[in-house]
């Protein structure tokens, strides 16, 4: 790919992202003026925005993810179970408002300790959690866009170059292959630039060990292939990150987990979100494969395995009515485990020697994924 | 074939109780000089009461230096002495060496009912010590009687060893010393119980007490005013049995079974009385004194089944009423909250009897579980609380059913219940526990049910106000902030104009 072109497109992303930001201070400007103004004509203010209760959270067939009904709920000063959250929310908005203006980044556990200094009380961090949640409905965005990220963070490791945008590395540039431990998916990875790649596909990948074993028997260059570990079910900042490379780059998305019922569903939150980030969007890809393990897989390749327990049925029936886990590859595999009642790690493999998994069924995967 | 031959003799009362001496509350050493103390000092508080004098009384237990016995239980000194109206001395000696000897076999509400609680404290004493008695008594402040006796346990009788009369100390009054075998150790908590239980139902008295170890209780008068004396009432008829009718029979110089039953009976008039007999099928006009053995049977079945008979009237009752009661609750407990429910009077049997219930919530009432404080004619019941038909009722509507009243977990409460009666139906002579009668069951309900209420009451006003104070507190605190934060959020200058909102509903809040 010629930079020129990609230097515009960046220069177009950095355009988009100026504006959106602009757009998001506006948004929150005008959340503070209206409070502001119902105080000063005494009135107790009101703020409005989607419930987040379980009946309000539907699946959308045309984006095939979960999304917020039309129910609102409102949080009013003048009720008295109310108004601390009010004041938790209000200083909230003034204190990613400043963050955004002043070009800084913040954890969520920051967020929590930050509150101290003004007064504001939390009982414990889930508080302040639910409270960053509650201003992401409000303004229906992201809170890594507000420059609040959670701790767990996530690596990816490839040939990709970066080019960084976060203030004191505006312009510096990286390649993610230059480290084997790989890169953490931090806020400055995740707005960074993508400026040029040689890779033609991601792989997405549930454990630590695996990955490693990947950037060692150089998958990156063998299968031309951007890793990243998700580390367990993907952070928001990992799967936006996904969303990203996969649209801006035309990259396809090839998820591997253990072979069990939540491998399963760490793959279909890639694919297609979760409940719990209902109210937001940017965060999947539709199109995402899931190679494996799936259930079947496991007497193909004559898998050691772990008997199900009384908590994975448990979970296989939830999954059963779920709307996204009714038909195809989602569906067919539930019903396997059910039958087989016996699960299997990515690890399986190792029986037959360090790097079956890359040899073998990694290629024989991808061939089936790409007729699916 | 060998024949073990039978030999009948009789026993007198005293040998019975000696040998049976659970029934009274004699059954151990520590059981003993808690009931023995008990007793004497119900006897002194009855005797006060009767007479209408503001009780003043004195306890002392003294461990006795012995050398066999240096150890529990080894022998105590009991001494109570009290201001009362005295004793008859030419009675004075049968009050003591005698069981069944007393004067209150009458229907008339008293602590004492079987005239044995003193004579049986007297009568342990001397078994185990070998002891005699020493009464001191006074009718007139001038002179006080001094006697030293015994019991002959075969006899019931009281043996004098020495009797003297020796100069009054202006006041009337009795003083008891006993010498007895005695576990003071693990006595101490019940007798520190009775005492403290009994000042939370005798505010008007004077108590001291000193223990086996030296230490003094005082627990001071904090009212002047006297429950009224309870009067002597006549039987009911559906309490009457077949042994007082032939001993009424025998004695009576009435002419006709209409006039015995209109004379002797409580609530029974020419009336009622031609009524019962002719639904008896018996002829009032009939002398007493030709009425067959198996008629007088039938008589006193009839009179316990006619319905007619007006129920007992209280007034021969003499609860401890509102003001004596929140007087001991107050000095005792000084609760956060009390208040009393006065049942009106009911009979059962044809006893008539009142329930009174108390009720403290928080201050010196500890928490974590109900108190319960059972008093029947004003004695504290400390013995076998599971057993007793208040603690079933308090149980069930003040623990199992709290939720209904909204008694917090672990609440500082206190009940304290009292039931007067002219004949308390306790389950054995040592009175420690009530039976389950219906109509006292139905009674303690409907009582603990009112005062409850009253709880429940109390409890949501005062959340109700700690939620006003709690709503000023938070809207204070908080209004201010979203007016600071919305004012650094929009870029304004200065503050938002919201005190006068803020100052109108707390003002609100108010009302
Ligand atoms: N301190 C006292 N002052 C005046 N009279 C007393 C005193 N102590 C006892 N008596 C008299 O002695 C009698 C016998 O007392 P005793 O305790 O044996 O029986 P009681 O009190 O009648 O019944 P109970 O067995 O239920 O206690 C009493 O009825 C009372 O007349
Ligand atoms: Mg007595």
């Amino acid at each position: 790919m010629a930079k020129p072109k990609k230097q515009t497109k960046s220069k177009k992303r950095q355009n988009d992202l100026e504006k959106h930001k602009a757009q998001l201070k506006l948004q929150l400007k005008e959340l503070g003026n209206k409070i502001y103004s119902d105080l000063d004509s005494q009135k107790f203010p009101t703020i409005h925005f989607p419930s987040r209760s379980v009946r309000n959270i539907v699946y959308d067939k045309k984006t095939k993810q979960y999304i917020l009904g039309s129910n609102t709920v409102s949080r009013t000063a003048s009720n008295i179970k109310h108004i601390r959250p009010f004041t938790q929310l209000t200083w909230l908005a003034f204190f990613a408002n400043e963050l955004m203006s002043n070009k800084k980044s913040s954890t969520l556990r920051d967020v929590y300790y930050s509150s101290q200094a003004y007064a504001v009380d939390y009982d414990d961090q889930s508080e302040s959690d639910a409270i960053i949640t509650d201003l992401e409905s409000v303004i229906s965005t992201a809170r890594e866009r507000l420059n609040i990220y959670p701790e767990e963070r996530s690596a990816i490791f490839g040939d990709l170059d970066i080019e960084y945008t976060v203030p004191g590395y505006e312009g510096n540039r990286l390649n993610l292959s230059s480290h084997p431990d790989g890169y953490l998916i931090g806020p400055s990875l995740s707005t960074a630039d993508f400026v040029d790649t040689s890779a033609e596909m991601i792989i997405a990948i549930e454990k630590g060990g695996l990955f490693n074993r990947f950037v060692e028997e150089k998958v990156h260059s063998k299968y031309k292939a951007i890793i990243i570990d998700t580390a367990g079910q993907a952070p928001r900042a990992t799967r936006y990150m996904l969303k990203r490379l996969h649209k801006e780059l035309n990259l396809p998305v090839y998820i591997m987990t253990d072979g069990d019922v939540y491998g399963e569903h760490i793959a279909m939150v890639i694919v297609s979100g979760s409940a719990g980030a209902a109210h937001l969007r940017d965060l999947t890809v539709p199109s995402a494969k899931w190679l494996g393990i799936w259930a079947s897989d496991i007497a193909k390749y004559k898998l050691p395995t772990i008997p199900m327990t009384e908590v994975d049925f448990k979970r296989v029936s939830e999954l059963k009515r779920d709307p996204r886990y009714q038909k195809g590859v989602w569906s067919k595999e539930l019903d396997v485990f059910m039958k087989i009642k016996a699960k299997c790690e990515l690890e399986a493999f190792s029986k037959y020697g360090l790097t079956t998994i890359v040899d073998k069924y990694l290629p024989e995967k991808l061939e089936q994924a790409k007729s699916m | 074939m060998s024949k073990t031959k039978t030999t009948f003799s009789g026993i007198s009362p005293s040998e019975f109780f000696y040998r049976n001496r659970d029934l009274a509350g004699f059954s151990n050493p520590a059981k003993a000089l808690y009931t023995a103390t008990r007793e004497l000092v119900e006897n002194s508080l009855d005797a006060c009461e009767s007479a209408e004098i503001l009780p003043n009384i004195y306890v002392r237990m003294t461990p006795v230096i012995d050398q066999l016995r240096a150890s529990e239980p080894r022998t105590y000194q009991l001494k109570v002495s009290d201001n009362g109206p005295g004793i008859d001395p030419e009675k004075a000696p049968d009050a003591f060496g005698r069981v069944f000897y007393g004067s209150k076999y009458k229907l008339r509400q008293a602590r004492g009912m079987f005239g044995m609680g003193g004579t049986m404290a007297v009568l342990y004493g001397q078994i185990t010590t070998s002891k005699p008695v020493v009464i001191y008594t006074s009718i007139d402040g001038k002179k006080t009687h001094k006697f030293t006796l015994r019991i002959d346990i075969q006899k019931n009788e009281p043996v004098i060893i020495k009797k003297e009369i020796i100069e009054g100390k202006g006041t009337t009054g009795t003083t008891v010393e006993l010498l007895l075998t005695g576990d003071s150790f693990r006595a101490s908590a019940k007798v520190h119980d009775y005492f403290l239980e009994s000042a939370l139902v005798t505010p008007y008295a004077e108590i001291s007490f000193i223990d086996a170890q030296g230490k003094m209780f005082y627990y001071p008068r904090s009212t002047t005013s006297l429950p009224k004396p309870p009067v002597e009432t006549q039987p009911h008829p559906h309490g009457f049995d077949f042994e007082g009718m032939r001993r009424l029979i025998e004695d009576t110089k009435d002419k006709t079974l209409h006039k015995l039953l209109t004379n002797n009976f409580h609530r029974v008039g020419a009336t009622t009385s031609t009524n019962f007999f002719k639904s008896a099928g018996i002829d009032h006009s009939g002398s007493p004194k030709d009425l067959a053995y198996e008629n007088i049977v039938k008589m006193v079945d009839e009179m316990h089944n006619y319905e007619s008979f007006l129920p007992p009237d209280a007034h021969c009752l003499s609860p401890l009423g509102r003001d004596i009661l929140n007087a001991g609750i107050m000095s005792e407990l000084s609760p956060e909250f009390s208040t009393i429910a006065i049942r009106p009077p009911s009979a059962y049997s044809g006893f008539p009897f009142i329930v009174e219930v108390g009720l403290a919530y928080g201050g010196k009432v500890s928490s974590g579980g109900v108190k319960l404080f059972r008093y029947a004619n004003r004695i504290p019941l400390l013995y076998d609380e599971g057993s007793d038909i208040a603690w079933q009722v308090v149980k069930d509507l003040a623990i199992d059913k709290k939720r209904a009243y909204k008694i917090p977990d672990n609440a500082p409460l206190a009940l304290i219940t009292h039931v007067c009666s002219t004949k308390v139906p306790f389950k054995t002579a040592g009175k420690e526990f009530l039976a389950d009668r219906p109509e006292i069951e139905r009674e303690l309900k409907n009582a603990v049910r009112e005062v409850l209420r009253q709880l429940r009451l109390h409890l949501s006003r005062k959340s109700s106000q700690e939620a006003v104070k709690r709503r000023r507190d938070i809207y204070s605190k908080y209004l201010p902030l979203i007016a600071e934060f919305s004012k650094d959020l929009s870029g304004k200058k200065t503050l938002p104009n919201f005190q006068p909102m803020l100052k109108s509903y707390l003002e609100e809040g108010e009302n």
